[in-house]
């Protein structure tokens, strides 16, 4: 891609960027949420047009006009959010759009679970063509979502985050995939912002920063260090920034939690002053317990405590009455409404103390205590009005914490708080975790990310399986213990 | 100044969409334009005014109601029981908006803790409340109603008739309701984003319901007002009058998926219908050509709607 910019109703958001995948290489595609990476590779797709510049292929310049050109062009992006149909088979999403007939227009469902059989087994992934996509794993959804690529034979494959939401044994299958896909000539981008995966599988990288070309080097040729300072135009002194703090009382406290068959008599307290992880692989109930403990799910059976004393919690109004806060891990499903503004999102915890005479809000003192809180956060908005859909992840994310500090919760629950988000931001919301420990708040810090848990937790408790196997202090927990525990290999307290 | 003047269109083009209607009507006919005429179609207006306001607070949580034209019917021909009997009209009407409240109830209880979808919630009731109106009247009108209950209906003050008068009453209350008060907010998100909504500590169930609850209202009012301007309370009234509150509601520029509207634009809504529909009257267009004429023009306006989006 050769001099591409692009701009939206007068804001440039892409400013002459080049940049160029190799057959049979993975080139990582760099950058802050809003640099520009994913209006870049919706360009090469074909959903969006771009304003100047030219896209070659093999040395010919081709004419991207829509998403089926881009298609036919063997360009393929797998987004961040899965495309699959849940209720549909895996075959029928392998070829989706793409359906193999024999006569009069009779799908040939034969030849179709055969080859979805031939290419599944390929990639090494052991599901069945005939099974529900909604039975599988999210890793077997994005194997799947590759075979759909592959089927369409496509030359140039755009993978947008790939492994946010794998566990790291599917993050090494995808991995394996990629190396697959090099050896047979595919050019792959690959979108991330964890950077480890860049230095394991990628051979080129851009960066971007705010819709502009910072530069573009061999992988092997770069450091950590040096990408990050690329990437956030500073030095980043310390990404997880810690600091001990004296503890109080346990202010929360859980026993003998349980719900259906994924959270087992899990049992443990929080302390005023501290951050404990709650960590464990995908589906071992860690989300499942902080959902009971705020009332979303029903618990079976157990008890919660606040402040020594016992409480009864049936919803999240009810939690939220007894000072608990849960920052979900599905920004977009469970925390923002996105239809509604910034100020809106921020204060729809908090309306009943905006409340004056006749029911009516105060919208002046609203407007005050958003704008407070927009400054605090250095929250990047155009204003209390602008709707929260047009702002980067990571000041989604900062309007949502906001939105339960604002609340001066005794209890915050914190689920996957950094996911997809860039590295300055993540610094940003550490900030703000450790301050509110510094205020003498319990914190649950919810996390897939090792290296986060590691970094910032005064302790780390391990889940496998609905059972918690295993606490760490902040001197052992380091990421084999951790994972010895999530794998269920070691169990310290059944 | 470009992206401002669309922003502009944008925001205000169902208005603009009124406002152009009026303008080639009053251009064909003269009649149009007079005090009389206007008049006339605001209060012939006002019941699918009133049902399309209610109906807006539902379809705002991404809801619907097809009971409306149903309850219309139920709670009409209850005032109508009361009214009969020649005295003070308070009780019956007080009885109608009860019982419109309670079947709303029912559907918001359905909806929300039963959680069976609302078009077929609603699509039961509908049914179900037709039926018993029919039981309840033996099939014909309540009519020879007292001199009492008409002038709901009929009666004007400073030349300006008394429905028109409900209308503005209800549109403010609705308006304040969803603008100005936590409700209306948690309605927005509701119908924004159910979960999102609730992990924020919203009550979502009793939200849900007390929207129905709202539409029952709405209706039971529409119907006091049909039962007082005919004279008479039919087993049939109201029937598909649901569809020109959703009608109303969608030209409007409310979303039927939720979150998205404003109960001015519903208005404007219900008000682009009853012009349409006075207008054809004026230009002496049979009905037959005015159902048509109105369904294209619903069609035109909600793809228009979409192509600004």
């Amino acid at each position: 891609m050769v001099d591409i910019s692009k701009s939206f109703f007068g804001v440039k958001a892409l400013e002459n960027i080049n940049i160029q995948a190799y057959a049979g290489k993975v080139l990582a595609l760099l950058g802050e949420n809003g640099a520009g990476k994913s209006t870049l590779m919706k360009i090469l797709s074909g959903i969006y047009k771009k304003d100047t510049g030219k896209v070659l292929i093999r040395g010919e310049e081709v004419n991207i006009g829509g998403i089926k050109a881009a298609e036919d062009l063997g360009i393929t992006i797998i987004h961040q959010e899965l495309s699959l149909l849940p209720n549909m088979t895996v075959y029928e999403n392998i070829f989706l759009g793409n359906e193999k007939t024999s006569g009069f227009g009779k799908l040939n469902k034969a030849e179709m679970k055969r080859q979805s059989a031939d290419l599944l087994q390929k990639i090494g992934c052991s599901v069945e063509p005939d099974t529900i996509v909604e039975r599988i794993s999210v890793g077997e959804m994005q194997l799947i979502e590759i075979i759909k690529a592959v089927s369409k034979h496509s030359k140039i494959i755009i993978m947008d985050e790939p492994t946010t939401a794998l566990t790291d044994v599917e993050t090494e299958k995808l991995f394996a995939v990629i190396e697959k896909l090099k050896s047979e000539g595919i050019a792959i981008i690959y979108i991330s912002h964890r950077l480890d995966e860049i230095f394991r599988i990628c051979d080129d990288v851009t960066v971007l920063r705010d819709g502009k070309l910072i530069g573009s080097a061999k992988v092997s040729d770069v450091t950590k260090d040096q990408l990050i300072t690329m990437m956030v135009g500073r030095e980043l002194e310390e990404q997880f920034p810690y600091r001990k703090e004296e503890t109080g009382k346990a202010v929360l406290k859980v026993e003998n939690l349980c719900w259906k068959d994924k959270v087992k008599n899990v049992s443990f307290e929080v302390k005023g002053g501290e951050i404990v992880g709650l960590s464990g692989l995908m589906g071992s109930g860690r989300t499942e317990t902080a959902k009971i403990i705020f009332g979303e799910h029903k618990k079976t059976s157990g008890n919660i405590f606040v402040d020594g004393e016992k409480v009864d919690i049936n919803s999240p109004k009810d939690a939220i009455k007894y000072g608990l806060a849960y920052l979900s891990e599905d920004r977009k499903k469970e925390g923002l409404v996105l239809g509604m503004s910034v100020g809106e999102n921020m204060t729809l915890s908090n309306l009943k103390n905006l409340e004056q005479a006749a029911f009516r809000l105060n919208k002046k003192e609203e407007n005050k205590l958003v704008s407070e809180y927009i400054k605090k956060l250095s929250i990047k908005t155009t204003g209390s009005g602008q709707k929260i859909k047009h702002l980067s992840g990571g000041n989604q994310q900062k309007v949502i914490i906001a939105k339960w500090i604002m609340l001066s919760p005794k209890v915050l629950i914190v689920d996957e708080p950094t996911k997809g988000i860039d590295v300055g931001a993540k610094k940003e919301i550490y900030d703000v975790l450790n301050e509110l420990k510094k205020t003498g708040k319990a914190i649950i810090l919810i996390s897939s990310d090792m290296p986060e848990i590691v970094g910032i937790s005064d302790r780390v408790i391990v889940m496998h399986e609905g059972i918690v196997t295993g606490e760490l202090n902040r001197e052992d927990a380091n990421q084999e213990n951790i994972m010895k525990f999530a794998v269920g290999i070691e169990n310290k307290e059944i | 100044m470009v992206i401002n003047f669309k922003n502009f269109l944008l925001k205000y083009i169902s208005l603009i969409g009124l406002l152009t209607l009026c303008i080639i009507i009053a251009l064909i006919s003269p009649r149009f334009l007079t005090v009389s005429n206007i008049l006339n179609v605001l209060t012939q207006v006002s019941v699918n005014a009133i049902l399309a306001i209610g109906m807006s607070f539902v379809i705002l949580t991404g809801g619907i109601d097809l009971s409306v034209g149903s309850v219309l019917a139920i709670t009409g021909a209850v005032l109508a029981t009361f009214a009969k009997t020649g005295g003070n009209i308070l009780p019956g009407v007080i009885a109608a908006i009860m019982l419109g409240a309670a079947i709303g109830l029912v559907n918001g209880l359905l909806v929300s803790k039963g959680k069976v979808q609302a078009f077929i919630v609603t699509l039961a009731t509908m049914t179900i409340f037709r039926g018993v109106t029919y039981v309840y009247t033996g099939g014909n009108p309540i009519s020879g109603l007292g001199n009492n209950i008409s002038f709901i209906g009929n009666s004007s003050i400073f030349g300006v008739p008394l429905p028109i008068f409900f209308i503005i009453i209800v549109l403010l209350i609705a308006w304040y309701a969803l603008n100005q008060t936590r409700f209306g907010r948690y309605i927005y998100a509701l119908g924004g984003n159910e979960d999102s909504a609730r992990l924020s500590g919203i009550s979502t169930n009793r939200i849900k319901s007390l929207v129905y609850v709202i539409s029952g209202v709405t209706a039971a009012i529409a119907g006091i007002i049909v039962t007082s301007r005919i004279g008479s309370a039919s087993p049939n009234a109201g029937v598909g009058f649901e569809l020109d509150a959703i009608a109303a509601v969608v030209l409007g520029g409310t979303s039927l998926a939720g979150g998205e509207g404003k109960v001015t634009g519903t208005i404007i809504g219900a008000l682009i219908i009853g012009v349409l529909n006075n207008g054809l009257n004026l230009m002496g267009v049979s009905p037959f050509y005015q159902a048509i004429v109105k369904g294209l023009v619903i069609l035109l306006a909600v793809l228009l709607d979409k192509k600004e989006k």
